[in-house]
């Protein structure tokens, strides 16, 4: 049983916090869809079936600007390539005998969230652990959704404007212990940090899309990892 | 509306497929010093791409930005955890919205 399984109530405690913060972000996709003109329901089929969020936010954004399918698809697809090499670290995390359907399964849920909390688990990681670590996550994306489009009208700009900040704080909330103890990290968030900033502010370099700048400073980055701090227990 | 619907199954399917391919189809550990490596550091590089600067334009003004940035940082140095993080942010920004 599922719910008896230890590995599925710790993943589950772990999604908790990813839950609650995604909540006050869906919460501003709902809002964001609904006064769009897309109707709440289609709101929450976006998050019940994409679960991601710069991708649907993005492509939410071109369905209400009227853009023709293809851009749709090929600019979600771009923001979302990065998921490769998140799936790809899973992939030498989880448990070498978990079937082939049960990986098409959990890497449904991989999230920049549920990945970075898989990934920075000290052991391998199993079927029933990602299950556990996806479910909240996944009902507070939907839930949050639904509340945003409902009450869209009813919120402050203001608190609308502050949430904004939400998925950024919990990023930050992964990385920064990590830095702490490793300096070969904070190098690599470092060197991530630069890339990133010069795709935004270089002129000729800001043409580069956000999906783009996110692979290659994240790629940039590991490779110079790799290169200057080897891992020792690997 | 049927437009909507095939962009919202468009935008899931190419959503899902990155995702999918790497950890459906290699069962196989890697045992290079360098690919470990390189795939030990991805989440921290991924998310530090992904947050700044983007973090600066997340609230609508700079100055807001930057203090809830600044919260966060402290919050998380102190190992605060995910949600009181996100929640210090969020009120750090709203508050130095009203004040400032």
């Amino acid at each position: 049983m599922l719910f008896r399984d230890p590995d599925f109530r710790y993943g589950l405690k772990k999604g908790v916090p990813i839950a609650l913060g995604y909540a006050p972000v869906a919460f501003t996709f709902g809002i964001l869809a609904v006064s769009g003109g897309i109707p709440p329901s289609l709101a929450v089929l976006i998050s019940l079936t994409n679960l991601t969020s710069a991708g649907q936010f993005a492509g939410t954004k071109l369905i209400i600007a009227g853009a023709p399918l293809f851009e749709i698809a090929l600019t979600t697809l771009v923001i979302n390539i990065r998921y490769l090499l998140m799936s790809f670290a899973l992939s030498q995390k989880l448990l070498p005998n978990t079937s082939m359907l049960k990986r098409a399964l959990i890497s449904f849920g991989i999230t920049d969230e549920t990945f970075a909390l898989a990934a920075l688990e000290k052991d391998d990681i199993s079927f029933s652990y990602m299950v556990g670590l996806i479910c909240l996550p996944y009902w507070g994306w939907a839930l949050g959704t639904a509340l945003g489009a409902v009450v869209f009208s009813v919120l402050p700009g203001l608190v609308q404007n502050a949430m904004g900040i939400a998925l950024y704080a919990m990023f930050i909330a992964l990385i920064v212990p990590g830095g702490k103890k490793s300096r070969a990290v904070l190098a690599i968030v470092a060197i991530a940090v630069t890339i990133s900033s010069l795709f935004t502010w270089v002129p000729g370099l800001k043409q580069v899309s956000a999906g783009w700048s996110t692979i290659i400073a994240t790629l940039a980055a590991c490779l110079a990892g790799a290169v200057f701090f080897p891992r020792e227990e690997v | 509306m049927s437009r909507i619907l095939a962009a919202v199954f468009l935008m899931a399917v190419v959503t899902y497929i990155p995702r999918a391919l790497p950890m459906t189809f290699i069962k196989k550990r890697l045992t290079s010093r360098f690919v470990r490596s390189f795939l030990y550091y991805v989440p921290y590089a991924a998310l530090a791409a992904m947050t700044f600067p983007a973090i600066l334009y997340s609230t609508g003004d700079l100055t807001s930005a930057l203090i809830g940035m600044g919260v966060a940082l402290v919050l998380a140095f102190y190992e605060k955890g995910l949600l009181i993080v996100a929640l210090g942010a969020i009120a750090a920004v709203f508050f130095s919205q009203i004040l400032l």
